[in-house]
């Protein structure tokens, strides 16, 4: 799957799309390859603050509960509530239909030190070494 | 197929659906003596909390019914009685029946906890010899029988520790925790209230020893160690870890879940341990009943008997034993009443059938472990090259060239006739095989796995899909896990429920989902 | 050695078949200091006629031949023999945790029958497969409060079980838990008014039992009102779950906690027992302990799990629910043959037999001069006493005529100096309730 041109990703495996101050938060589709199929999703209400570096909600499989880390400080205006009753969108479709939240970024400069997609995709390279290595 | 399976056959077993579906009005398994009193009237008697028309959906059926239903059950389960469990770290040994004998026995099964303690003598007399035989085999000072698992006997290790320190005036925030443990580990240190570090194993899968000195700070309440490892290693540096942890004023705990390595051969206590619980529901025979009860006694050294949980075993005078419920020092009681008598009761048959000969146990397990791996090296890869004693980890490295790992190969070997392996633990081995044949295994029995682990690698190499559908052989095949918890549905709920709408409460508390 | 399938030959072949010369080779990681040179100091080895003899002996030194009124948590009930026919069976007995499902669905099956025989016991909307037992189901009760609310303070009422609170104080000490406790009105109920004014937006749950330790059946309704307007939930403990066949469920609670014991498990001097927690489905999620979940296999048949396990130890490690691992599965599915045989109609025969004969044995003690009801509120198959002199002395004459008289409330509730706890189920006698009576009104006639 490719990883679009215009997000921005952290070492965690999330992904940032950001359109103005406002900003959608997701995992990549290699974080939800290693998590395998996704069963329930906890994300914060609307209103609530997330801070960067913080953890802000869990997605969980069978055999794993990953924690989700803000990239960036700011208040949630939404969550994706389709999650609720079909979380197996985070699988099919993690970069889009799979967003997690959508949050008004306190601190817009935050972004610029997060990865863009050539070097989230070299990290990413990196790291599939090191695992069969 | 079938040819190169030696221990299992397909056998034709009979379906049976849930009790409630075969349930109708009017239908009784069990009658009950007549009243021998005037009835009392519970509507009078219990006012508005008179449940009027008894419980809804319950089922309604007849004993052949019940026989049949449960004994339909039991034959979809493997079991011990079966067959071998190569079972990593849970010591699935024969759990002989003369123990269930006793334990059902008039004037022990039928005891009350509460009972004049001069007609309980007899039980109390059982526990204190448990107590004393426990107490030889792990080298330590002073015992307590009353937690329930391994789990809970953990959390009463820590608690002891935590008063321990506290006694001295800091009870310190953190515990060690090695990479390799079993979960109940961190889980526990945290009910304890402390904070886990975990440690990283070095090459040998061992505990870093020279890191250690560095990571041992003041701020260390105990390193929890398991020996042997998960990985099936001894510690050899056990007593040096001791050594350094006690010179910073820091406690050793082990996790007793691999004493069936240790039993007669050496003594906890000895190596320098000051708390450890033991699993009498895996050393000591006492059956695991798919799932439960067991029992997780804890042994410790002379500093920490006084805070041990009430109530304490006494011998008031000669002959004369007593519980006694108030100590000041105490952690204060872990679980009601005194631990899982019955439990006890069969552990402690376990120990008298073996006398001072249970090391002879000891040592057919890790023969029957060694003979296991010498005849699988080189078939599976073996990431640890160090000893192995009562068992032996292998990871999926050479076959998941082909795209098989650790759990298709313990699906197949259902196929073959055995209940799996641990698979995926301990986390340090990607890909882990955790093989643990106990005593209770015969050549025969050896050989049989041996030749079914060999034929899968086989199978691995020239016909992998073979081994990535399995199992082939078993009443339901592999299960849909992610539908079971996406969508949980944990209960039969009947077709139709007319008190169900009448039973939801107007006002649900809202609470934060996080 | 009769557990150990190898003969001497045996274990030579397969030591060379290792390239080992001796046993004592393959210990050579552990150190010399350490290793044992001689035999432990054990008592044995005994053969299985020696083994049966050795505890047949321990059995004629406990209470055998003696009548007993005691409850408290512990109760005697009709046991059918057709419970272990079943669980005796090697199947259930001897398999492990149903972590490989396809073979082991008849535990599982069983456990998904138990976890529903539970909820429609309490009302409850989903059940787990076991906990320890009623004290520690308690206490995780108050732990998955703590963590629905963020709340720290705990209000539970003086009439639980004294030991439950024991139990609970223990583990809260280490959680950072507060727990106050709140005594009881005149008529034995929770004193609704010292409730109020210990209720504030800092309280995560009020714990109450049902049958409380005295006997007496709260009124759960209000109570459940009254907590729920701080925001904090209701756990009910319930250590009588026979009670559950006459009297109402308590689904006001957000949380029950039950002890099993009662559903054909015997009392063995305290244990191995059951305990269970029941509670709302939005709620699963901070359930402890394991669940069994239907589900269908690749071909579409039905099957069971064993699910949400990322909850637990084994996957979620330091922040899992609970650190329970090994539960009471075979003392739940005990229950389960058990609820099964006795169905409906026998589960409310039997506790009608408890409450009458618990009515019958009151109305002969009230006979008695110098003896009263303690607490007006309804009871179910154990109720108070007040005595006119010590129970201590008073049990002691009773043990004299073979009977174990009722509980010492004195030893819990120190203000509760002449009151007793007085147990009837239906395997108490009519003609021993009377001697009971007799043996009593003969004591208090006596000059103190």
């Amino acid at each position: 799957m490719a990883y679009p041109a215009n997000y921005r990703y952290t070492k965690e495996h999330e992904w940032v799309d950001v359109k103005g101050d406002i900003a959608a938060i997701g995992i990549t589709d290699y974080a939800q390859h290693e998590l395998g199929d996704v069963v329930f999703v906890e994300l914060p209400k609307a209103g609530s603050k997330i801070e960067a570096g913080k953890t802000f909600g869990t997605v969980e499989s069978v055999k794993a509960v990953s924690d989700i880390y803000a990239p960036a400080s700011g208040e949630v205006i939404e969550a994706n509530g389709d999650l609720q009753n079909t979380p197996e969108k985070i699988n099919t479709d993690p970069h889009v239909a799979g967003w997690l939240i959508k949050v008004r970024l306190a601190n817009p400069a935050e972004i610029s030190g997060l990865m863009d997609t050539a070097a989230y995709e070299a990290y990413i390279a990196s790291q599939s070494k090191e695992a069969s290595a | 197929m079938t040819d190169k399976i030696k221990k299992a056959a397909r056998h034709t077993n009979q379906n049976e659906g849930l009790i409630f579906e075969k349930s109708s009005p009017g239908k009784r398994a069990f009658e009950l003596p007549p009243l021998d009193v005037a009835d009392a009237d519970p509507a009078k008697a219990l006012g508005s909390s008179y449940r009027r028309d008894g419980v809804e959906g319950f089922p309604e059926v007849s004993e052949i019914e019940v026989i049949r239903h449960f004994t339909r059950l039991s034959t979809w389960n493997y079991a011990i009685d079966l067959g071998m469990y190569p079972l990593g770290s849970c010591t699935m040994k024969y759990n002989p029946r003369v123990n269930e004998f006793v334990a059902r026995l008039d004037g022990i099964a039928t005891e009350h906890p509460y009972q004049p303690q001069e007609l309980s003598q007899g039980c109390l007399k059982i526990l204190r010899l448990l107590e004393q035989c426990l107490l030889e085999i792990t080298g330590m000072d002073s015992i307590t029988l009353q937690p329930a698992a391994g789990a809970q006997g953990e959390m009463t290790g820590l608690l002891l520790i935590r008063a321990y320190h506290e006694k001295s005036g800091n009870p310190r925030k953190k515990v060690l925790i090695p990479d390799s443990a079993h979960g109940t580990n961190p889980a526990t240190a945290v009910i304890a209230g402390y904070e886990v570090e975990n440690i990283k194993s070095e090459s040998h899968g061992q505990i870093d020893v020279d890191k250690l000195r560095d990571l041992v700070t003041p701020d260390v309440a105990a390193l929890m160690i398991t020996n042997p490892s998960t990985l099936g290693i001894f510690e050899e540096r056990i007593p040096e870890i001791a050594e350094i942890l006690h010179s910073k004023g820091a406690l050793l705990y082990m996790d007793g879940a691999n004493m069936n390595a240790l039993t007669g051969i050496t003594r906890p206590g000895d190596l320098g341990v000051d708390v450890m619980h033991l699993n009498l529901h895996k050393t000591f025979s006492t059956p695991h009943g798919g799932g439960g009860p067991g029992a997780g006694p804890v042994a410790m050294k002379k500093i920490l008997e006084p805070f041990r949980p009430v109530p304490i075993l006494v011998e008031k005078e000669v002959g004369r034993l007593a519980l006694e419920q108030i100590r000041p020092d105490s952690i204060g009681r872990v679980k009601a009443f005194s631990g899982n008598f019955g439990v006890l009761v069969r552990a402690l048959a376990y120990i008298l059938a073996y006398g001072p000969g249970v090391r002879q146990a000891t040592e057919d397990a890790v023969l029957n472990a060694n003979y296991i791996r010498k005849h699988l090296e080189g078939v599976f890869d073996l990431p640890y090259s160090l000893p192995s004693m009562h068992e032996v980890v292998f990871s999926d490295a050479l076959q998941k060239k082909n795209g098989v790992n650790t759990m298709d190969i313990a699906k197949r070997l259902i196929d073959y006739g055995f209940h799996p392996y641990t698979t995926a633990f301990p986390l340090i081995v990607p890909g882990a095989l955790m093989i643990e044949p106990t005593e209770s295994e015969s050549r025969e029995e050896c050989d049989l796995f041996i030749d079914a682990m060999r034929s899968i690698a086989r199978e691995a190499a020239t016909n992998p899909e073979l081994v990535k559908t399995a199992p082939h052989s078993t009443r339901v095949r592999r299960l849909d896990e992610v539908g079971a918890a996406r969508k949980p549905v944990l209960r039969w709920k009947s077709p139709v429920s007319r008190t169900e709408a009448a039973d939801q409460p107007e006002n649900r508390l809202s609470v934060r989902s996080e | 050695m009769r557990y150990l399938p190898k003969s001497p030959a045996e274990r030579q072949e397969m030591l060379a078949a290792i390239g080992e010369k001796s046993i004592d080779d393959l210990f050579s990681s552990i150190p010399d200091r350490y290793r044992l040179r001689k035999s432990l100091n054990l008592p044995g080895p005994l053969s299985e006629t020696e083994i049966i003899d050795f505890f047949k002996a321990r059995a004629a030194e406990n209470s055998g031949g003696y009548t007993s009124f005691l409850g408290a948590g512990v109760y005697n009930h009709l046991r059918s023999v057709v419970t272990d026919a079943m669980i005796q069976r090697g199947e259930f007995l001897t398999s492990y945790t149903p972590y490989q499902a396809e073979i082991t669905q008849g535990t599982l099956q069983a456990i998904f029958e138990f976890q529903t025989l539970m909820c429609q016991l309490t009302g409850q909307e989903v059940a787990n497969a076991s906990m320890y037992d009623g004290s520690t189901a308690t206490t995780e009760a108050v732990l998955m409060a703590e963590r629905l609310t963020g709340r720290r303070r705990i209000l539970v009422a003086r009439s639980v079980h004294p030991e439950y609170r024991d139990v609970l104080k223990t583990y809260a000490k280490n959680s950072g838990l507060h727990v106050e406790e709140i005594g009881h009105a005149t008529n034995g109920t929770l004193d609704q008014r010292a409730l109020q004014a210990a209720l504030k937006d800092d309280v995560a749950a009020l714990v109450v039992q049902s049958p409380n330790f005295f006997g007496v059946i709260e009124s759960l309704a209000p109570l459940a009102d009254t907590a729920h307007s701080s925001g904090a939930l209701l756990v009910v403990a319930i250590t009588e779950g026979v009670s559950l066949g006459l009297v109402r469920p308590p689904t006001e609670a957000d949380i029950v906690a039950m002890e099993a014991q009662s559903f054909g498990l015997a009392p063995s001097y305290g244990g191995p027992f059951a305990g269970v927690i029941a509670s709302r489905d939005k709620f699963v999620r901070q359930m402890p302990g394991r669940l069994a979940g239907q589900t269908t296999d690749s071909e579409g048949r039905r099957g069971f799990v064993l699910t949400l396990a990322t909850r637990e130890q084994h996957i979620r490690r330091e922040k899992a629910t609970s650190n329970i691992c090994t539960n009471q599965a075979l003392c739940a599915l005990a229950a389960t043959v058990h609820l099964t045989l006795l169905g409906k109609e026998g589960l409310r025969e039997m506790a009608h037999q408890n409450l009458s004969k618990a009515q019958f044995a009151l109305a002969e003690l009230e006979k008695i001069p110098g003896i009263r009801r303690a607490f007006e509120a309804p009871f179910f198959n154990e109720f108070t006493i007040e005595l006119p002199r010590s129970v201590k002395l008073v049990n002691a004459y009773l043990l004299r005529e073979k009977i174990i008289g009722p509980f010492v409330l004195g030893t819990a509730y120190p203000e509760l100096t002449k009151h007793a706890l007085v147990c009837v189920t239906e395997t108490t006698a009519r003609t021993e309730i009377e001697r009971f009576a007799a043996v009593l009104r003969r004591v208090l006639e006596q000059p103190v």
